[in-house]
């Protein structure tokens, strides 16, 4: 009875009473409310002045605002689209669309590209081989100090700079590079590829499936399964007899010269090649460099460890440091995937159609500056808002749990 | 006792040094362990030496051996044939000797390019002087309004005799050192106040604003800002009134780069130990007076090495305004080679701007690679 009394703030009737706001400067709560009225007050009014100007502007130069223009034909010439698209006959929505997608394009391709490369030169960097960590090394520091726009400037350049299809350079039997862009063979598509497709679907499930119950054996008796075999029977042997059970039908669309230019097989032209290898080369600098760090922080006992368990050095990098190294590596990583995606606006200077090249013509022939702008904006912000939020899923789903 | 025992080691003659096995050191075995330590490891070696060879005599043979550094002048303009005979053989470096003034002045009246080109020294000065620790003080902060206003000076003219020249006359690498300087000293003391806001705990409304200008701009692209500020800040002013466009490019730039360092700014606000705020409030501190003499100084210490390396961004992403039609280093040099005699020799002109280029970018990368080593030795002691 005598404890409940010797600490006197532990008594109810003697806490601090609570206080009313008052209306001094000297309480900061009243000073909080102050000070967000002020600031909040000064920038509506700055964006009400630069409304209002432009209202009077618009007015005065007689632009109508709004989407209407949308569904205006559009007398945009298009190089090259994903859909059927007619000058002057479609839509400027449909010329936005075709943008969009043409971003799509460079930027899935890019990522990927950008990541095998960037890894690949990144675990290079760490090589024991001499050579080869100072090759990267070089690679590494000089893209990266050289403007993005300036390489893509160069490679385009480059490209244009190719002889013309009739002196076209011939790599690989197949694959023809000239200044009308990379032609490489495409697989004509035929009914009974759909069954194929399918049968590598199903393989694709049971190889997961299969690797799963491998690992439930591992936890409860130690012993791990050998899973390639099952993958290569599942993924490559079983579309592989499907196919040969439909016939084995294979047609190859080989590219070849028929007057002055190719015909046949699926080109790249100049621009998407190349903005799709300055970009990827630009960005694997990156990405390399983000590699490299991740690994670095692994500490070395987990390689010796590893070692010590009898685990050969490929099997310690996939199983032990690989892991470990991706809960550094993502992070940084989503806002190299962001920066290819941004960069690959920077299509408007070669010629590339993109969402920023279209849009901009759309608001240089339309005039409608603010919309076209909008779209720009609400397309790039969708998709960093949207890889933001995968990757950070991702990051949750490899972060260490920690008990 | 111990000493004498060491003066006698010292005293005694050193044994003479037997010679280390040849096939541990020496030049074989170091080729040995390095380059030819597997078969794996040997066959990347061979590759990226037939590789190397090749790519670096096929560039001595283009930019050294079969290149041109100078053409005959003609009665109309340069005699280019020799050039033109080599393309594709030799590199043509006579275009940059002929070229390299509009390069790096662009449209600038060509008898006071001199004063370009001491604003350009005057920048590199800046940085230096800059970069040294000795001058972080508060005079740096004089001598940076100083070398301001001698620089508009010098490029504006008007006064002091000199012939006032447009700013739409401006081209070069001043204009790229212009946008990249100005752009961020400018968007320095905003980024502090938005990472300040974004911060604040007491301050919602605030707070909200902040984090939605950050996101905003980091999730568009810079050429988004540009074309902006060339075709939609026209119409933000009230009517008659007309900014230059240089000026709405480095609106833009500034805006994009006040994003960017308030997330590095930001950082460096969360490194710093609660207890010095806490500190500071104990104090009886005010919250300006906590903040710019407790919580910054050591916050913005903290974060310098990534300021620099956001800086070296800026500085290579000054290149899009090519894209809306200023003559920054980028653009000049496009247009030089876009002169009839002299079309066909852009890869001379891009090999050149990528020197220029990565002599700065990678001089302050190298010089943030040593600071951050610097400081975190003083950090770990």
């Amino acid at each position: 009875m005598s404890g409940a009394t010797l600490d006197p703030r532990l008594n109810p009737s003697r806490a601090a009473p609570k206080k009313g706001m008052t209306l001094s400067w000297s309480d900061p709560r009243l000073r909080a409310i102050v000070w967000q009225v002020v600031i909040i007050g000064a920038v509506a009014a700055i964006v009400w002045y630069l409304v209002s100007n432009t209202n009077r502007n618009l007015e005065s130069r007689h632009i109508a605002t709004g989407f209407g223009f949308l569904f205006q034909s559009a007398s945009i010439p298009i190089g090259e689209s994903l859909l059927d698209y007619t000058p002057s006959v479609s839509t400027y929505g449909r010329a936005l669309v075709i943008g969009l997608l043409n971003t799509l394009k460079v930027a899935v391709v890019g990522v990927v590209l950008a990541t095998i490369l960037g890894t690949v030169v990144g675990i290079g960097r760490l090589s024991p081989n001499w050579l080869l960590s100072r090759v990267t090394a070089v690679y590494v520091e000089t893209l990266r100090d050289i403007p993005v726009l300036l390489q893509l400037i160069f490679w385009y350049g480059l490209m244009q700079a190719l002889p013309g299809p009739r002196q076209a350079l011939n790599p690989v039997p197949g694959v023809f590079l000239s200044n009308r862009g990379l032609k490489v063979p495409m697989l004509t598509w035929q009914p009974g590829y759909w069954w194929v497709l399918l049968a590598f679907v199903v393989g694709l499930v049971g190889t997961l499936a299969y690797r799963r119950s491998a690992r439930r054996k591992q936890e409860e008796t130690g012993q791990r399964p050998r899973v390639w075999p099952a993958a290569v029977l599942l993924l490559i042997a079983f579309p592989g007899i499907v196919w040969a059970a439909l016939g084995a039908r294979l047609a190859v669309d080989v590219p070849a010269l028929r007057g002055f230019n190719f015909q046949g097989g699926v080109t790249m032209t100049p621009e998407y090649t190349a903005l799709l290898v300055g970009l990827v080369a630009y960005t694997a600098t990156y990405i390399a460099e983000i590699v490299r760090s991740g690994i670095l922080a692994v500490p070395q006992g987990q390689w010796e460890a590893g070692g010590a368990l009898g685990l050969h050095r490929g099997k310690v990098m996939s199983q032990i440091i690989l892991p470990q190294a991706l809960r550094v590596i993502v992070p940084p990583m989503t806002s190299q995937y962001l920066n290819l995606i941004k960069n690959s606006s920077l299509a408007v200077a070669i010629g590339y159609q993109d969402i920023v090249s279209i849009a901009n013509t759309t608001l240089n022939q339309t005039g409608q500056a603010i919309e076209g702008i909008f779209i720009i904006m609400l397309v790039y912000l969708t998709f960093s808002l949207s890889i933001s939020l995968f990757m950070n899923w991702y990051n949750a789903h490899i972060a260490l749990v920690e008990r | 006792m111990a000493e004498a025992n060491i003066a006698a080691a010292g005293a005694a003659p050193l044994p003479a040094r037997e010679r280390p096995p040849a096939n541990i050191v020496g030049p074989v075995a170091w080729a040995r362990t390095n380059l030819f330590s597997t078969w794996w490891s040997t066959a990347i070696t061979l590759v990226l030496l037939y590789l190397i060879l090749r790519a670096g005599w096929g560039f001595i043979s283009w930019g050294l051996i079969h290149a041109v550094w100078t053409v005959p002048q003609g009665a109309n303009g340069p005699d280019t044939s020799s050039c033109r005979a080599a393309i594709g053989i030799g590199a043509c470096w006579a275009a940059i000797g002929e070229k390299y003034r509009f390069m790096l002045f662009g449209f600038y009246p060509f008898s006071q390019q001199w004063r370009p080109a001491i604003v350009v020294l005057l920048f590199v000065g800046l940085f230096l002087i800059s970069a040294n620790r000795r001058f972080w003080r508060k005079e740096l902060a004089l001598i940076w309004i100083v070398t301001m206003i001698v620089i508009g000076v010098l490029m504006w003219g008007g006064i002091l005799g000199l012939p006032h020249v447009a700013q739409d006359q401006w081209g070069g690498l001043p204009i790229t050192l212009i946008l990249a300087t100005f752009g961020l000293a400018l968007a320095f003391p905003l980024s502090v106040f938005v990472a300040l806001g974004r911060r604040s705990t007491k301050l919602p409304a605030v707070k909200m604003l902040c984090v939605a200008y950050v996101e905003l701009i980091r999730g568009v692209p810079l050429i988004s800002l540009l074309f902006m500020a060339s075709v939609m800040f026209p119409l933000f002013l009230p009517e008659g009134m007309d900014i230059d466009k240089l000026l709405r490019a480095q609106v833009a730039i500034i805006l994009f780069a006040g994003a960017y360092l308030a997330e590095v700014v930001r950082a460096g606000l969360q490194a710093l130990p609660k207890g010095q705020g806490e500190a500071a409030d104990a104090l009886g501190l005010s919250y300006w007076k906590k903040t710019f003499l407790i919580i910054l100084p050591q916050a913005l210490r903290l974060v310098i090495p990534p300021l620099v390396n956001t800086f070296i961004g800026f500085f290579k992403d000054t290149s899009l305004v090519l894209i809306i039609g200023i003559f920054d280093l980028l653009k000049s040099g496009i247009t030089a080679i876009a002169d009839p005699n002299w079309q066909g020799f852009g890869n001379e002109m891009y090999v050149t701007l990528a020197i220029i280029y990565f002599v700065f970018c990678f001089a302050m990368s190298k010089y943030s690679r040593g600071l951050e080593r610097e400081l975190d030795r003083a950090r770990r002691r």
